[in-house]
């Protein structure tokens, strides 16, 4: 099927992005993850969430580009190796082991549950179905998603300020 | 159950370039891929066989559409993975004017 041919193509784009050692080709292929994603969200019936993808994806690597362009990296090896290594692969063992108990709960691909949906669609008139969710029963959530962007827009102030108050004086 | 387990390749991808390497731009972006893979998931659960997207149409039941209610959430986990990006690529910036480097373990120098 296509998504799992995306899904490889995201996978191997995604050990591109950890593995090259130049920067700004690592931040490229990460973009290249994304656009994939929003491929895969196209293809598994989202349109909504491929739009919100693609311009998210676009401010990522602008900030990612600007944050590593023109930076040289002084690339050492030295220090823990080993003890790296092993550690880190002790953390992704933990979560496999996590992933085997899991994977007999979930339900079969392609099968969802749907609990509450019929609700969701019974009680509303607007066409986009996604929409209202997020503005009819979720808007509270929506509210808070809006508080931590803001939070993080003045947190992204207050980092990059370069004069403090006591110096314009 | 292979899309599964490809999903959950992507994630300890990420989970590796967060535990193992040592440039904080390559900890941003395994931090993104693992962002990538849990909203991939929870799409894929929610992904229906045959299923439409879910917009009203005259014919259109809850029996042919895939479940709107992940979308709905992943619109909300997309927005907030902006924001600590962005927050993230910020401290990095400044992290690399003040110690001209991105490697974590020579950021140590309380240089006020």
């Amino acid at each position: 099927m296509e998504i799992h041919l995306i899904l490889i193509f995201m996978i191997i784009f995604a050990l591109a992005a950890i593995e090259i050692k130049d920067l700004l080709s690592s931040v490229v292929a990460m973009s290249a993850v994304g656009l994939g994603l929003c491929f895969a969200f196209l293809i598994l019936k989202a349109p909504n969430l491929a739009i919100t993808q693609l311009v998210v994806e676009l401010l990522c690597l602008i900030l990612l580009i600007r944050a590593t362009i023109n930076k040289d990296l002084p690339l050492v090896k030295d220090g823990r190796w080993f003890f790296n290594t092993i550690s880190t692969f002790v953390f992704v063992a933990v979560f496999l082991s996590f992933i085997y108990f899991a994977l007999k709960e979930l339900p079969r691909f392609g099968e969802p549950l749907m609990r509450l949906s019929q609700q969701y669609f019974d009680r509303t008139a607007v066409g986009n179905t996604v929409n209202a969710i997020t503005v009819n029963f979720r808007h509270l959530d929506a509210l808070a998603e809006i508080a931590v962007l803001f939070a993080a827009i003045i947190g992204v102030l207050a980092v990059m300020r370069k004069v403090g108050r006591i110096h314009e004086e | 159950m292979v899309i599964y387990m490809l999903c959950f390749v992507l994630f300890c991808i990420g989970l590796y370039g967060v535990l193992r390497k040592r440039n904080i731009i390559k900890i941003i972006i395994g931090i993104g891929i693992m962002e990538y893979a849990v909203n991939l998931f929870l799409i894929v659960l929610g992904y229906r066989v045959r299923g439409r997207a879910p917009i009203f149409s005259s014919d259109q039941q809850v029996l042919n559409m895939v479940d709107p209610l992940p979308q709905a959430v992943v619109l909300t986990t997309i927005v907030i993975s902006l924001a600590t990006t962005l927050l993230l690529a910020a401290i990095a910036i400044r992290i690399y004017e003040k110690y001209k480097t991105f490697d974590i373990t020579k950021i140590k120098r309380l240089r006020g």
